[in-house]
């Protein structure tokens, strides 16, 4: 356990009303990796992913951020921390493409000022990086599931910060953009030594792409660590109850996971 | 690329203000016509000299006009004229608020119930002669009687924490209607008084007067100040609550003081002037196709197409049709089927552009 930990999560738990969603989660992450969140539908990876942008408060226990409790920053001076590709947005009255990733700037522009040329320049260069620069302006209601989700990941971008987190960002997307998308966060993580962290549904990309992997069930965390360690034919069974094997693909040598397909 | 985009902007930023500054120009020469139109007709030019003679004290300038002129200008048409035009502004401020924050085009003061709470609460205040805070008292009964209608509404339609769009307006409609209920039980119960309670519920501008149009203008200087203030962050609000928290957005404590600041600029508006439907709704409406979704662009075109729209409403009612039809009574009428035509449209899944 490095002195440095990104995230410092002890004790925590969660409900709604009475139903129990997360239970006794803890968990240091350091900062520079690829996490990726791995777990049956209704485990609560979505819910932990709000506890840890502060968009729901724990039960119980307490959540640090770069040591300090996460209660104690504003919206503000997170948003300048974390960034958040939610899995599916409200297009609302129908904003362009262009203003629905200005509106990632919108923590780093003061209340009343124009955003400057930078501000303009990290919108373009967010743009370019998804490739999404054809859809500038087109109204967010018009675009089609995986166009939305491009735009959302360039609004994260356009955020700048040293984390960002995914919830199941490519569920629409085809898998040249699939790709894409994990290669952009690979980046992130490689060159710019930020952190991703990613709740995936996709064992392959999951293992193929994560340094470290968590793995949920029943809204505890079952097992957690180096991908090599914790991607295993046995955690999968455990976990979701499902019968796998895990190789390594001679095509791309990261670890390949196949099913049982046929009982 | 972006020396592009920069221009691009500017030139959908001039497009705003060319607009903004025409609906101002638009609502100056509609209260100039208005005040000059009626039984007896005044020219622009007469107008101007009353009004300035009033705002320099120089009495010089009345010379050679007739003795009734000043007074039928004055103490007649501009304290209605100018209720009208800031009840309207008014009006579509809080539809504008209401839609942002809702989500729900369909969403305003009257189709949410909350003009009918107002309503419920001020002629209690009638009802009951309250004047221990003087102008304030109906209005301030008003306001609780908003605010209360407000959570009753937002808590019959939250499902697990989430407000469904579906089920707000036939919360607003079913609240409303026995909001409607207590007003006649409360009418049946006035006896004396109830021709008051029943001519100002239809929504009446023939007795304004100043101290009405400052409060109306209070609480729209306020309500357009908090709006512009928290505009940016409106419209990030309208991407849902995960998006615009983690975009640095203090969702749950703007939601709160948007929605009270848009109760108390209706309250007052319902007790000035009783219930006006409809122009909450169609207003932004219309001014979102010509200025786009951006609420900081929004709003200021609301506020002076709501003025136009009811300021002239009133004035036909007034000037030109033969007998004076309740402003209220009149803009439901239009307004209703205009709310059937967006109820459709959303039904078939149509959206902005």
């Amino acid at each position: 356990m490095s002195s440095a930990a990104l995230y410092d999560i002890a004790g925590v738990s969660f409900a709604y009303n009475s139903t129990p969603v997360l239970d006794e989660m803890n968990l240091v992450l350091q900062s520079g990796r690829f996490y990726g969140i791995v777990g049956p539908n209704g485990c609560g990876k979505t819910t932990f992913l709000d506890l840890l942008i502060g968009c729901k408060v724990p039960r119980t226990g307490t959540i640090r951020y770069k040591e300090s409790p996460l209660a104690s920053y504003s919206k503000r001076d997170l948003a300048r921390e974390l960034a958040l590709v939610p899995q599916e947005f409200d297009t609302g009255f129908g904003f362009t493409v262009e203003e629905i990733v200005l509106m990632g700037r919108h923590p780093h522009i003061e209340r009343f000022s124009a955003p400057s040329r930078e501000d303009w320049e990290t919108v373009d260069r967010a743009m370019a990086a998804i490739g999404i620069g054809d859809l500038r302006h087109r109204y967010t209601n018009t675009l089609s599931g995986g166009q939305k989700q491009r735009a959302v990941v360039a609004r994260a971008i356009a955020q700048n910060t040293p984390v960002v987190l995914f919830d199941e960002a490519t569920s629409s997307l085809d898998v040249k953009y699939t790709l894409q998308i994990f290669n952009l966060a690979r980046n992130l993580v490689r060159d710019e030594g930020r952190t991703v962290i990613a709740v995936i549904h996709n064992l392959n990309l999951a293992a193929a792409y994560c340094d470290h992997l968590i793995f949920m069930k029943d809204g505890r965390i079952r097992h957690h660590g180096p991908t090599h360690a914790t991607m295993t034919a046995e955690t999968i069974a455990e976990v979701f109850d499902v019968h796998a094997q895990v190789t390594k693909d001679p095509f791309n040598q990261a670890f390949q996971v196949s099913f049982q397909y046929w009982e | 690329m972006s020396l592009n985009t920069t221009t691009m902007l500017r030139h959908s930023d001039k497009k705003f203000y060319f607009l903004t500054l025409v609906l101002a120009v638009c609502t100056i020469a509609t209260i100039t016509l208005s005040t000059g139109m009626g039984y007896m007709s005044i020219g622009a030019g007469d107008i101007f000299r009353v009004i300035g003679a009033h705002l320099f004290g120089d009495p010089g300038m009345l010379d050679g006009l007739e003795k009734t002129v000043p007074y039928v200008v004055m103490d007649v048409r501009l304290p209605r004229i100018l209720t009208a035009a800031l009840v309207g502004a008014g009006l579509a401020m809080s539809g504008v608020i209401y839609q942002g924050i809702l989500l729900n085009p369909l969403a305003d003061p009257y189709t949410l119930g909350i003009s009918s709470g107002a309503a419920f609460g001020a002629s209690l205040a009638l009802l009951a002669n309250v004047t221990a805070l003087g102008h304030f008292s109906t209005p301030l009964f008003a306001f609780v009687g908003a605010i209360a209608t407000l959570l009753v509404v937002m808590r019959l339609s939250t499902f697990n924490g989430q407000i469904s769009a579906q089920t707000l307006i036939l919360s607003g409609v079913i609240v409303g209607a026995i909001l409607s209920a207590g007003i006649s039980f409360l009418k049946y119960l006035a006896d004396e008084q109830v021709a008051i309670i029943v001519f100002w519920l239809m929504g009446s501008f023939s007795s304004s007067t100043w101290t009405g149009v400052m409060l109306v203008g209070c609480a729209v200087l306020f309500g357009g100040t908090v709006t512009v203030f928290l505009g940016r962050d409106l419209n990030i609000m309208s991407l849902g609550r995960r998006s615009s928290d983690s975009l640095g957005v203090e969702t749950a404590k703007i939601r709160v003081i948007l929605l009270l600041t848009a109760s108390l600029v209706t309250a007052v508006c319902v007790a000035i002037t009783g219930i006006i439907g409809f122009i909450g709704l169609i207003v932004p409406h219309l001014m979102r196709y010509l200025v786009g979704p951006d609420n900081r662009k929004l709003l200021p075109a609301s506020i002076f197409a709501g003025a136009i729209l009811l300021l002239l409403a009133d004035t036909v009612t007034r000037a030109v049709l033969p007998v004076e039809v309740p402003i209220g009574v009149l803009t439901a009428l239009i307004g209703g089927p205009f709310f059937c035509v967006i109820f459709r449209q959303k039904q078939k899944g149509k959206s902005y552009e």
